[in-house]
């Protein structure tokens, strides 16, 4: 008789509280509201950029970054040293990996050097879920982002923004466009949004940009922005990498942009006080027009400012929750 | 050599379909007698076989024994203790070693290697292209005298039409067959079945198709040229089919699949687990119940272990980084067993897939039956045991399986005639 071992979501301690955030994915809602409610905290405080709080005092956070990042990774040494956190951020690619050092050897000397919060981005699926399972007891991981799979962080702030701006998440319908198939942040937002309760989540990209069963995520496939953008609350616009642009996925940047680019135009589809977010950095002329990225629906600065508040509060619960596990 | 009796074991002949209790004496290598012992047989040890089953001994179809090159996963001698000690006295070695197998002098060697380690018998499959490169033929005909039983180009495809249409035709002149992963290359650019769970989990999906287009081209190029082909590890309900209907046209094509993918689909691969990671990937559970029926009505003709010794290095890493592949040669008979028994598969059947069968694609035949080779595997079915990393004696510790309970351990194994494999007490 085959015996199956049990599963277990490994973001969560015996109590069910968050230890490490490696994906949006099969978190409570009352976990993601948690973490929002923390984030609009600091954020009520006022001077968000200003002020110091000691959640992270006497913790050392290592920055991670295995690919190129600025933003993420700017907004999580922000966030750490907000918190007064001891924070310390590598550079990979120029270090031990690129002379041969195993990802797992890079973690376990860290450790040795006192960690205690690990923030990894990873251009493979999965890293943040493997250094978790070899990280010792009581070091917390947070994933900036792994391969196609998730880039919770930036999900939580975009529902900040959409929970700012639109209160309510059960009368929502948010469409998701662009390049879906590559794009960890597409099904970040599709786990949180389902949770958080949005009764209507459509995607809409060529179907070259899709990837298979991706209707099994629960939402709503359209290949027509026209069709797709029609009454929509909230427009979450993708990030398309230029160099995918060309060959196989794509004929050209003008064809994507005239048929799958945001402009006033197809904007004007969607209910009037729809808000337009983009995960950053833009490529404007290409997804998105600079008129609607400049203009009175974008929200995609505050995006940035929430993203320092929910890499707050995202750091300060898992920390806690790991002093208490210890 | 020594006589050998064995008393009250429940005989299970999987090429005569036969099922009974009766006692087996063996003498120079085979069985000389069956219920009684032939005229002047005087035994020099006995086996008390009460309880326990007795089968031919298993034959392997893929079983990567890392030696020549990968001797850091495995080594002929630890695979080869591995392989008796689940009751596996034939081995095929994929020729994906370094270098390949693409060489008479290769072939002798490492047969000699495994001649002299006098455990399981080795029968290796020479490399189908140079290097396995997939660019130049080898010596097909020198290869097969040397001892090659089939070619193959491991686990990679044939990335060139012409080569394998070529390769066909000259494997055809010889009559020798090819075994054949079908995987179309410009197809097989993932990690993970190419469904909603790699969509999931952010994993580069392989899709169906790079299965059921290469096994079309090898269909159609088997038409043309008459070449022999056993396709290995088919992992689809699309490849299936096409499979089940070449077959009713009367083609002679031969499948097997892994005990990898009887078992398990995608969505066991869980939290990013490189235990699951394999080539061909684990698809759906739909692909994994095509399996099974595809097992009951005969269009798979055997089973495998898919033996792939990785050490840890290959495997703590990121999903996509790490490598393919478990061990397996221990897990062939329990896991086998377990599918017969959720399956209400009567017993010689099921061992049929694993010995008569692929016995047969070699030339011999695996029957208990006086004057066949004394190649057994005694075990006992209802005995259950945890595979763990002591458990195992291969050298590669790495399975999904780990820390599952298996039914079904193997108490003794013999090759030639001779014990080469006894259960600690």
């Amino acid at each position: 008789m085959l015996t199956r071992m049990l599963m277990y979501n490994p973001q969560l301690n015996a109590q069910g509280e968050l230890i490490h955030l490696l994906t949006t994915e099969g978190l409570p809602k009352r976990i993601l509201t948690q973490i929002l409610d923390q984030a609009a905290q600091y954020v009520d405080n006022g001077e968000l950029l200003n002020n110091k709080w000691q959640d992270l005092a006497g913790t050392s956070v290592f920055n991670l970054f295995f690919e190129n990042s600025t933003r993420t990774r700017t907004t999580f040494e922000l966030a750490a040293k907000r918190l007064s956190g001891d924070v310390s951020s590598l550079n990979i690619q120029a270090s031990s990996t690129a002379k041969g050092e195993t990802l797992l050897d890079t973690i376990h000397n860290l450790e040795a050097m006192g960690a205690n919060l690990f923030v990894v981005r990873h251009s493979e699926s999965g890293a943040a879920h493997l250094i978790a399972r070899h990280v010792k007891k009581g070091i917390a991981v947070v994933n900036a982002g792994d391969g196609r799979h998730a880039h919770p962080t930036q999900a939580l702030l975009d529902m900040f923004t959409i929970r700012h701006f639109k209160g309510d998440f059960t009368k929502l319908r948010v469409a998701i466009v662009g390049d879906v198939l590559h794009s960890r942040v597409a099904r970040s937002q599709i786990h949180a949004l389902s949770t958080l309760g949005c009764p209507e989540i459509r995607v809409i990209a060529p179907k070259t940009l899709l990837p298979t069963g991706i209707e099994q995520l629960g939402v709503h496939v359209y290949h027509d922005m026209a069709e797709g953008l029609k009454d929509v609350d909230v427009i979450a616009m993708l990030r398309l990498q230029n160099e995918r642009m060309a060959g196989a996925f794509l004929p050209s940047t003008q064809e994507f942009f005239k048929y799958y680019g945001l402009t006033p135009e197809k904007l004007v589809l969607a209910k009037s006080d729809a808000i337009v977010m983009h995960p950053g950095p833009m490529n404007r002329g290409v997804e998105i027009d600079s008129a609607v990225a400049d203009g009175p629906q974008a929200v995609i600065l505050p995006q940035v400012t929430f993203g320092i508040a929910i890499r707050m509060a995202v750091l300060a619960i898992v920390a806690r929750n790991q002093k208490a596990n210890k | 050599m020594k006589n050998i009796a064995i008393f009250g074991g429940r005989l299970i002949d999987p090429l005569n379909d036969t099922d009974q209790v009766a006692d087996l004496y063996l003498a120079g290598g085979k069985i000389v007698g069956v219920g009684s012992a032939p005229a002047g047989f005087v035994q020099d040890e006995t086996i008390d076989a009460k309880g326990l089953l007795i089968s031919p001994g298993l034959v392997d179809l893929a079983a990567r024994l890392r030696e020549p090159g990968f001797e850091y996963k495995a080594t002929l001698a630890s695979e080869m203790a591995a392989a008796v000690a689940g009751g596996v006295t034939s081995i095929v070695c994929p020729p994906d070693t370094d270098p390949p197998l693409d060489e008479p002098s290769l072939v002798t060697m490492l047969r000699q290697r495994a001649k002299n380690l006098d455990l399981a018998r080795l029968y290796p499959v020479g490399a189908l292209s140079r290097q396995l490169k997939g660019l130049e033929l080898t010596e097909m005909a020198e290869l097969r005298d040397a001892g090659c039983v089939a070619f193959s180009q491991g686990d990679q495809a044939v990335g060139n039409l012409q080569i394998l249409f070529r390769a066909m035709q000259y494997a055809a002149t010889f009559d020798v067959a090819l075994r054949l992963l079908p995987q179309e290359a410009d197809l097989n650019a993932g990690v993970a079945h190419d469904g909603d769970y790699a969509t999931r989990m952010g994993l580069t999906g392989i899709p169906v198709l790079a299965e059921t287009v290469a096994i079309s081209n090898i269909l159609l190029l088997m038409k043309e040229t008459g070449a022999r082909v056993h396709l290995c590890r088919l992992s689809s309900m699309a490849g299936l089919d096409l499979v089940r209907a070449a077959k009713k046209q009367g083609l002679p094509v031969t499948c097997d699949v892994s005990i990898n993918h009887i078992h398990l689909a995608d969505v066991d691969i869980g939290f990013f687990d490189s235990n699951f990671r394999f080539d061909p990937p684990l698809r759906s559970c739909r692909d994994r119940d095509a399996i099974v029926a595809a097992l009951a009505d005969g269009t798979i003709d055997a089973i495998c272990s898919d033996h792939s010794p990785v050490d840890d290095d290959g495997k703590l890493l990121p999903f996509a980084e790490a490598e393919s592949g478990a061990t397996g040669l221990e897990l062939l008979l329990p896991l086998t067993l377990a599918w017969a028994e959720r399956q209400h598969v009567p017993l010689p059947q099921a061992l049929a897939k694993i010995t008569a069968v692929p016995a047969k694609m070699l030339g011999f035949a695996a029957g208990l039956e006086i004057g066949n080779r004394a190649d057994l595997v005694i075990f006992d079915l209802q005995a259950h045991w945890q595979v763990t990393p002591a458990t195992l004696k291969s050298q590669g510790k790495n399975t999904p399986f780990v820390g599952m309970e298996m039914k079904g351990q193997v108490v003794h194994t013999l090759v030639k005639g001779k014990r080469v494999y006894q259960l600690a007490n």
